[in-house]
This record gives C-alpha cells, sequence and structure tokens, in this order.
C-alpha cells in the first residue's frame, strides 16, 4: 500500500467528499418535502387517491437509479420542447439533473417509509385526537406526523445512508463526486488499489458520523411517558 | 403507442438475459457468504464474530459502485502476479466475474445480517432438544437450524434480490453487455436517448414483478406448514 499517494491526493478526495454530501443533503431533504404528500396520499383510504402516488413509487423503487439518472440527463435531450424551455440550463447541468433524479427516487422510498409509519400509529390515538373535537386535518399536523416522524426516523436513517452510497452513481455522468474524483485520480496515478482504499474510507468515515448524528436525533425527538406532567 | 426498436430487439434480450444470468450468479455467492457471514457472527468464537461483524460493516458502508470498480480495476496487478505465478500470461477477471464477485459480496453482507436475524429468531429450546437427542452440531445446522431459519429469512431475501437486480446496473460501467449498456449502445446509434432508457426502465420494472411473483410463491411454500396452524 502507497501512503504516500493517498496522502497526497487527500485534499482533493475531501473536496470529492463535500459534493458527495452536497448531493446527499439537498436530495433527502428535498426528497422527504415531496414524499410527505406522496406519503399522506399513499396511506389514504380512497382508492383513488391511492393510485397516482402508488404508481410513482412502483416506477421509481422498480428501476435501478442509473437508469432513472440516464433518463434524466440524456433522456430528456431527446425532446426539443425540453431544449428550448428556460430550465434547459438546468436540465443540461450534471449537478442539478442528478439532485434531481436522486429527489425523485428517495421520495419514492420515504413516501413508503411514511406510509409505513403513518399506519403504525395506534389507533387509539386518532381516535382519542377526533374525540377531542380536532378536525381531521390538525389530527394529521398535530397528532399523525409528528408519531410518524418519529416511528419512521430509524428507516430514514438508513434511507439516508443508502442515498449516500447511491450518490457514486453521480460520476457516471460526469459529477467529481467522491467517486468520480477517485476516478479522476487513478487515471493520472494508475494506483485503483490505494485511492478506491481511501475514497472507501471516506464513505465508511460519512456513514459513521450520520449514524451517530440520527442516534443523537432520535434521543432528543424522544417523548418519555412522563413528560409534561 | 408502439416504440420503434430499430433492430435492437435481440440485442436488448440478450441484455436481459445477461442481467439475469449475473443476478443468479451473485445471487448464489452472496447467499454462501452471507450464510458464512452469519454463521461467523452467531458462533461462540470471539475471533469469527469479529469477522463476521467487519465484513458486514465495511461491505455495507461503502458504495456497490465503489465494490464494482475496485474489483475490476484493482484486481489487475494482481491477477498479473497470480498469472506470472501459475505461469498463465494475461490472466484477468473479466467483467463478469468481476460483477459476480462485487455484487455477490455486496448481497452476502446484507445477507448476513438477514440470516443473523432469522438463526437468532428459532427458540433455543430447538436447538437444545436436538442436543438432548445426541444429534452432532452439524446434524442440528443441517436438519434443525438452517430449514427453519429458511422460511423466517425468505422474505428478507426477496428484498435484497430487488435490490441485487437494480445493482446489476452498474456493472454496465465496466463493459458487461447487460441491458443498460446494449440501451447505450442503441442510444449511440439512433440518438433516442429518452425512447431506449425507457424500454430499459420497463424491462427491469418486468423483471422485479417477476421476482416479486416469484417470491410469492416461495414464500408460501416456505410457509405451508404453518398456513394452517395459524388459522
Amino acid at each position: 500500500m502507497n501512503w504516500e499517494v493517498i496522502i497526497k491526493w487527500l485534499p482533493r478526495l475531501a473536496q470529492g467528499a463535500t459534493l458527495t454530501l452536497e448531493l446527499v443533503a439537498i436530495a433527502v431533504i428535498a426528497g422527504l418535502i415531496l414524499a410527505i404528500p406522496l406519503g399522506i396520499a399513499r396511506a389514504s383510504r380512497n382508492g383513488y387517491v391511492r393510485a397516482l402516488p402508488y404508481g410513482y413509487i412502483f416506477f421509481f423503487r422498480g428501476t435501478p437509479l442509473l437508469v432513472q439518472l440516464f433518463l434524466v440527463y440524456y433522456g430528456l435531450a431527446q425532446f426539443d420542447a425540453v431544449r428550448g424551455s428556460s430550465l434547459w440550463p438546468y436540465l443540461r447541468d450534471p449537478f442539478w439533473c442528478t439532485v434531481l433524479t436522486m429527489t425523485l427516487h428517495t421520495a419514492a422510498y420515504i413516501a413508503e417509509i411514511l406510509r409505513g409509519a403513518l399506519q403504525a400509529i395506534p389507533r387509539g390515538e386518532i381516535e382519542a385526537a377526533r374525540a377531542l373535537g380536532m378536525s381531521q386535518a390538525k389530527t394529521l399536523v398535530h397528532i399523525m406526523l409528528p408519531r410518524a416522524a418519529r416511528i419512521g426516523l430509524p428507516a430514514y436513517s438508513n434511507e439516508v445512508i443508502l442515498m449516500l452510497k447511491a450518490s457514486a452513481l453521480a460520476s457516471t455522468v460526469t459529477l467529481l463526486e467522491l467517486t468520480g474524483m477517485a476516478r479522476t485520480i487513478i487515471a493520472r496515478t494508475y494506483l485503483p488499489v490505494e485511492i478506491f482504499f481511501a475514497a472507501g474510507l471516506f464513505y465508511l468515515l460519512i456513514s459513521f458520523f450520520l449514524v451517530q448524528g440520527f442516534k443523537l436525533l432520535e434521543r432528543w425527538l424522544r417523548v418519555d411517558a412522563c413528560q409534561g406532567r | 403507442m408502439t416504440i420503434d426498436l430499430h433492430g435492437f430487439g435481440p440485442a436488448l434480450l440478450a441484455g436481459t438475459l445477461m442481467t439475469v444470468k449475473l443476478a443468479l450468479c451473485a445471487l448464489l455467492l452472496g447467499l454462501v457468504l452471507g450464510l458464512l457471514g452469519a454463521l461467523a457472527k452467531t458462533s461462540p468464537l470471539k475471533p469469527l464474530q469479529w469477522l463476521g461483524g467487519t465484513y458486514s460493516t465495511l461491505v455495507r458502508g461503502i458504495p456497490e459502485l465503489l465494490w464494482v470498480l475496485l474489483i475490476y480495476f484493482g484486481t489487475v496487478s494482481l491477477m498479473n502476479t497470480l498469472g506470472e505465478a501459475l505461469h498463465l500470461p494475461g490472466l484477468e477477471l473479466n467483467a463478469f466475474a468481476a460483477g459476480v464477485i462485487a455484487l455477490g459480496l455486496c448481497f452476502g453482507a446484507y445477507a448476513t445480517e438477514v440470516f443473523r436475524g432469522a438463526i437468532l429468531a428459532i427458540p433455543k429450546g430447538h436447538r437444545e432438544a436436538g442436543l438432548a437427542l445426541g444429534l452432532s452440531r452439524g446434524r442440528i445446522l443441517s436438519r434443525i437450524i438452517l430449514p427453519q431459519m429458511w422460511r423466517i429469512a425468505l422474505p428478507g431475501l426477496g428484498n435484497l434480490f430487488m435490490i441485487l437486480m437494480k445493482d446489476t446496473a452498474l456493472v454496465s460501467v465496466i463493459g458487461l453487455e447487460e441491458i443498460m449498456r446494449h440501451s447505450q449502445n442503441a442510444v449511440t446509434v439512433t440518438k433516442e436517448p429518452f425512447a431506449f432508457y425507457m424500454v430499459a426502465a420497463f424491462i427491469y420494472l418486468g423483471l422485479t414483478v417477476l421476482a416479486m411473483t416469484g417470491m410469492y410463491f416461495m414464500e408460501k411454500r416456505a410457509a405451508r406448514g404453518f398456513a394452517r396452524a395459524s388459522q
């Protein structure tokens, strides 16, 4: 193992890691925002309301992220309407394409997590809220969503780690995030083992800190039975 | 709406077969690795526990794409040395073998956790009953633990297989001629990226539905003694 090379290229890899973090942060936050209406609709008892998010989730969970990324990055350019639109400067930029694809992809998974969490809320708690005269919307905002957030948080943290690993695909559309940077460095140094090893360490480190962060968040959000008495 | 495949239909079909072959080979390797990992993690020996734990943590913490690239490009010098030692010049790992190893490794790491959970879910009394009957350790494993574990692990393994099937697309990056690669070739010729990537997406969707159906019947069969008891 050639440690000097690893140390020499560490700053560049760290630069790649910041882009990775940027991609993941935007995707999981925007994905969460998009997933809230999707998940609520998916948990609806009305079959027509359920159908649209079901189709969306089925498509995004059933196809590889790589295909989705290529559909957005290369595929959209096939249509003249897209190329002529005012969004074109964004849609031809690999960064925004990756962010868009990752957001749409992760939203499907988070929506399923949210649906599971909403359905895991004990019925009695929702009935209690309704019995106290809370409207359906109020019950959703004040009782169901906060409760679902706590139930779904461990699954959401898993999804964030999965997105961290999925962000490596951005290197296939020329983005120089951690994996892309590693590949560029290898093209110059011809030392695949060392550089990929170093990049792998970065991923392990990031996921370690993410896991610790979510543990803290979970503890912070926990509500003790005696609280507020 | 009909889609004009511009004569790339047979190529896409060949790619689909390649994808299925890759997924099944990686599944086989992954199941073996997962089983070994789970047995190591649940063994009473500390070094084995450590080995199993390191394997599953290390592999699950690094992106699948990085494993594919690492195994394909990282083993070139290793294979060269090995080739010289064995007097086989030009020995190298082809894209298929590298894909099977990388995806099998990743599947195995997740399967380790699934199998471990399943082993822990088997009541302790079953193992003790086997011991009391004088069965050997190997016998207990093959006749009592594994058959019961299979039923419990099946849903988790099904999810992992679905993920594995989608991850096969990553192997196109190192040039294996599977669905994605053939689609890319078609795009280069026809300049219709959206149409061909959409076709690829629907092939993957079809494969996923097929796998889901297969899983449904396997789970039903694995639970055949249980369905009646719980009703």
